[in-house]
This record gives structure tokens, sequence and C-alpha cells, in this order.
């Protein structure tokens, strides 16, 4: 499986560029990966739908949905979509070291 | 006495209680079915009533017709459900207890949740339409009679969706029969959808995207609707993205039943989480959700539904022996797609394969063309309404296998 450097560590990734192994992933290895889809500045409201993802994750084996998001988290998903412009769902799983999640079928 | 409580009357649970009423002894088991409707209703058909192919009569029956004897069906709003003390509330102070709780409650529509949908009730411009209430799908029988062409567009609103093919199955005969009414020319037929692509599974989501080509029907993925814009006549996204239309056909959001949310048991779409394969509710080792109730990584459909309750009977008669179940259930779906002009596909799928162009055999009957148009697969879904309510229902043998088979796939590499 391919791997990247990012922030200066070797993470396993998929070919979207997506983490594929969520244990490699710190809270430090954010910002690079923020950094590598245009977004430069983590703020507190990154870090509040980081950290729900990452808690969720730990609990629940899958990503969380925008939907997901906006009710558990309480981020509405317009907001959702200010953070992480125009594909949300994809860069906050992306930035939080976790496949996007499934649309399901 | 032990006593088995079923909540809701459609297809999961009309099928557990045929199913387990001639496998548990009247003597030690009482089951008790509980739905706020009389009327059982053939959803897959709602999708024929725009275009006129079926009527009202078509897709209705009394729920009772399906209930057998020795079951008891008490008609009510299910109100609370204490899973702690297994117990459940309907009709206002009335307690049932269980010893075996199913939740069976389906998934409904919640066009309340996107501002501008809730033309869809009895307010607002006649130019909004949904297929998916049998109700909806007779005002836009309707409302398609005097239509004289625009642009007509098919919006899912957010997945999961039961019946993920539906809204193609829709167009694909809008198409048709707009070709028909020599209208075809006046309108724009748009499809919209969350979706990356026209379906989710990579295979099919290229066949199905090149039909719709084909078919010059205009393709907008990744499109989350936030609202409804009645005044413009546009459909707009979180993404700031617009689509316009003259007539808006839409599949609003699914949620599984309040009383679900309100007992703490569901997602945060109020559907039931339960383990994959054995449907049993990860917070109570008496509780189990069969149908579109249950959260699950596979289609809400009757087919899925179908087969899982089958594996799952046989579980649920180990289950309540103290042996362990079986985790058997593979996610296997089944969905015949009407494509328009007669024709019709069928997909076959489970968690683990996608959808594969191939053959179905099917002993007696078949075989079918997997992902590939033909007159036969058509048949197979008018077929299908037969085998619901004369088969399926009632929990009779059905020539289908419950888990999925590779038996005439191809494999595309
Ligand atoms: C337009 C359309 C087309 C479809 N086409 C297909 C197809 O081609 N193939 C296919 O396999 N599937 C298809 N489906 C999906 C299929 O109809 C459903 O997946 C199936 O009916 C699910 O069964 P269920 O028992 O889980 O839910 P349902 O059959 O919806 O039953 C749920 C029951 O619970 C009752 N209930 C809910 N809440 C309460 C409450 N609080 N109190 C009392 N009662 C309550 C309801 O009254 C209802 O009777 C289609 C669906 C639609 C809408």
């Amino acid at each position: 499986m391919a791997t990247e450097v990012i922030g200066g560590v070797e993470v396993h990734v998929d070919d979207e560029g997506f983490m594929t192994d969520p244990s490699e992933w710190t809270e430090e290895l954010a910002p690079a990966l923020a950094k590598e889809i245009g977004i430069d500045d983590l703020t507190d409201a990154h870090w509040k739908v980081i950290r729900f993802l990452r808690d969720d994750f730990a609990q629940e084996g899958q990503t969380a949905t925008l939907r997901r998001v906006s009710t558990m988290a309480n981020v509405p998903t317009k907001e959702l979509y200010q953070l992480f412009p125009k594909k949300p769902a994809k860069k906050m799983s992306y930035i939080s070291g976790l496949q996007k999640p499934v649309g399901c079928v | 006495m032990k006593k088995l409580l079923v909540l809701g009357a459609g297809t999961a649970g009309t099928m557990v209680v045929n199913k387990l009423r001639h496998r548990l002894d009247a003597d030690d088991w009482q089951i008790t079915i509980v739905d706020q409707d009389p009327t059982h209703y053939y959803q897959p058909g709602f999708l024929f009533i725009p275009f006129g192919m079926y009527a009202r009569h078509d897709v209705v029956k009394p729920k009772r017709d399906f209930i057998p004897p020795g079951v008891d069906m008490i008609q009510a709003d299910i109100e609370e459900i204490e899973a702690d003390k297994n117990r459940v509330k309907i009709d206002g102070d009335r307690w049932l207890q269980y010893d075996f709780l199913v939740i069976a409650t389906g998934t409904h529509l919640a066009p309340d949740e996107t501002p501008g949908l809730e033309a869809l009730g009895d307010e607002g411009p006649d130019n909004i339409h949904t297929f998916y209430t049998l109700d909806g799908a007779m005002k836009l029988e309707k409302y398609l009679r005097t239509f004289q062409g625009g642009k007509l567009v098919m919006n899912i609103t957010e997945m999961p969706f039961k019946c993920p093919v539906a809204p193609l199955e829709f167009i694909f005969l809008a198409d048709w029969w707009l070709q028909e009414k020599g209208l075809r020319d006046d309108t724009e037929l748009t499809f919209v959808t969350p979706l990356p692509g026209a379906f989710t599974k990579p295979v099919a989501s290229k066949a199905l995207g090149g039909m719709l080509e084909e078919k010059k029907i205009d393709l907008v993925p990744d499109f989350n609707i936030e609202m409804v814009d009645w005044d413009a006549g546009k459909i707009v996204a979180y993404s700031e993205d617009e689509v316009d239309y003259d007539l808006l056909v839409s599949i609003p959001l699914n949620m599984g039943a309040d009383v679900v949310g309100r007992a703490g048991l569901g997602d945060e779409l109020n559907h039931v989480p339960v383990d994959k394969h054995t449907f049993l509710s990860g917070k109570h080792e008496n509780v189990f959700a069969l149908g579109d109730a249950a959260a699950l990584p596979t289609s809400k459909a009757g087919s899925v539904a179908h087969f899982a309750v089958e594996l799952w009977t046989e579980n649920f008669l180990r289950y309540i022996d103290g042996l362990e179940m079986l985790e058997h259930f593979d996610g296997h779906a089944n969905c015949y797609i009407e494509s328009g002009h007669g024709k019709g596909l069928l997909i076959d799928f489970n968690y683990d394969t996608e959808p594969l162009p191939g053959k179905y055999p099917l002993p007696g009957i078949g075989p079918f063309s997997l992902l590939e148009e033909t007159e036969m697969n058509h048949w197979g879904k008018l077929m299908f309404r037969w085998m619901y309510w004369n088969i399926l229902l009632k929990g009779k043998e059905m020539p289908v296998p419950a888990l999925m088979s590779m038996a005439g796939k191809w494999s595309v590499g």
C-alpha cells in the first residue's frame, strides 16, 4: 500500500490520498493535512468537528456523515460547508485521518 | 407464556409473524403485532402510478388479510418504547409487556427537514411533488395530465433512502412517457443527486450513468440540497449550486419512526443500529430491528427485508433455545430497475460484492440478465407484485436464495 510523507511523518494512504490507518493519525498531523487541501488555518470551529469525528469513529468504527455531525455535534450543515468549502464530507474526514463516510447504498 | 412483540405490520413485520407463527408453539408463545394503519401498501407499485400504469387499487390491501390466525393484531399508535422495562406504550395508557421485541416500523418521509419541501403537504405551489407515498403518487398523476413540458427535475435529498433505484426508474419512465405524449422535445430531464454518480456502486453507477446519457437525461452529482426556492423555481445546494425546475419531483429525507428516536434506540435519523448479520440491537439483548427500520450498510428494500427475515427466523429459533446465532446475513439485495419502453434491468449484490453483469439463474423462470436492459426483466418486475401479495408477505418459500450467489456473474476487472 502507498505511503506519503505528511508533516514530516510517513503514513499509509489510498489512491485518493485518504489515510488508511486511523491509528497513524495524531493531532499534530491535522494542520499539515489541512494545508494539502487548501485550508491554511484550523480554527476552534474546525477542531470541534475534527475531535467529534475522531471520538465518534473510536466508538462507531465508521466516519460520521454530515447529517450525523450536524445533529450529534450541533454544527449546522451550512457551517460545515463554510469550514470545509465545497466538499465538507471529504475534507473533514481527510483532515481527521479517516476514510470518507460511506454514502450508504 | 412467552411474549414476542412486533412493532409495524409492513413488509418486514408481516413476514416475521407469518414465518414464526407455525414455528413457535401456540401454548408457549403469544405473538402480537401493532400497526397504526389498517392498510398494507405495495410501495414498489407507487412508481407506476404517476404514469397511469397502476391505480390505487393495485397497491393496497387490508393488513388483516396477511396476518395469520393465532397472532394478535392491534391497530394503534406506538407511542413509547421502554426497553429497560421490556414494555411498549400504545393508545395513550396501554402497556404491552414483551420478552422479545422486533422493531419493524420502517422509514418514512420527512419533507419538513428541508426548507421549501413543506410544499409536499397541502401548502405552497403545486409544482413540487413526490411519488414516495400513495397520496403523492396520485397527486403527481393528476398534475402530469396537464403537463405541457419544461424543466423536470428529479432530486434525491439525502442518503440513505428506501429503494435507491426508484428515482432512476422514475426518470427513465418519465422519458418514455413524455415520448408517448409527444412532449419529450419540450422537456429537459435532470437527475440531481447527492451521490458522486447515478448510483452508489461503481460498476452499476457507470452502466446506469451511461443509460442516462443515452436517454439525454442530465446528471447533476454531488448536490446536497439546502432548500427549495419557490419564487425563483430552483433548488439550492449548500455549495450554492442551483438547478432550475418547472416541475420538481423530490425524494425527501427518510427517517425512522419518531418513537424509536424518543426511546434512545436510534441513530441521527432514528434508524436502529444493529449487528449487520444478526439484527440484534447493540443495547438490548432482546431487541431486534428488521427491514427499513434498521441502520445497515445495504439498501433499504423489500427484497433485502425478505432475505433478512428468512435468515433471521432461523437464528431467532436458535437464540431462544440458548444457541449462538449464525453470522449468515450478507446484505443480499436484488432489485429490478424499470428502464422504460417495456424493458428493465436486474441488479443483485451484497455487503461485499457490487452489482455485476451476467445472468441471474432462477429455476423454472429465469435466467434474467444482470445489468442489461431486457423485456424479461420488465416482466420480472411486474410479476413481483403478484409474488409480493401471494408468496412473500405470507412467508412462503420464494424461488430465490436468501444469500447472494456468484453463479452466472462476471467479474469486472
Ligand atoms: C416508491 C417506492 C418504490 C419501491 N420499490 C421497491 C422495489 O422495486 N423493490 C424493493 O425490494 N423494494 C422497493 N421499495 C422499498 C420497500 O417498499 C420497503 O423497503 C419495504 O416496504 C420495507 O418494509 P418495512 O417492513 O421495513 O417497512 P414498511 O413496509 O414501510 O412498514 C412499516 C410499518 O410500520 C408502521 N409504523 C411506523 N411507525 C409506527 C408507529 N409509531 N405506530 C404504529 N405503526 C407504525 C407503518 O404504519 C408501516 O405499516 C420501494 C419503496 C418505495 C417508496
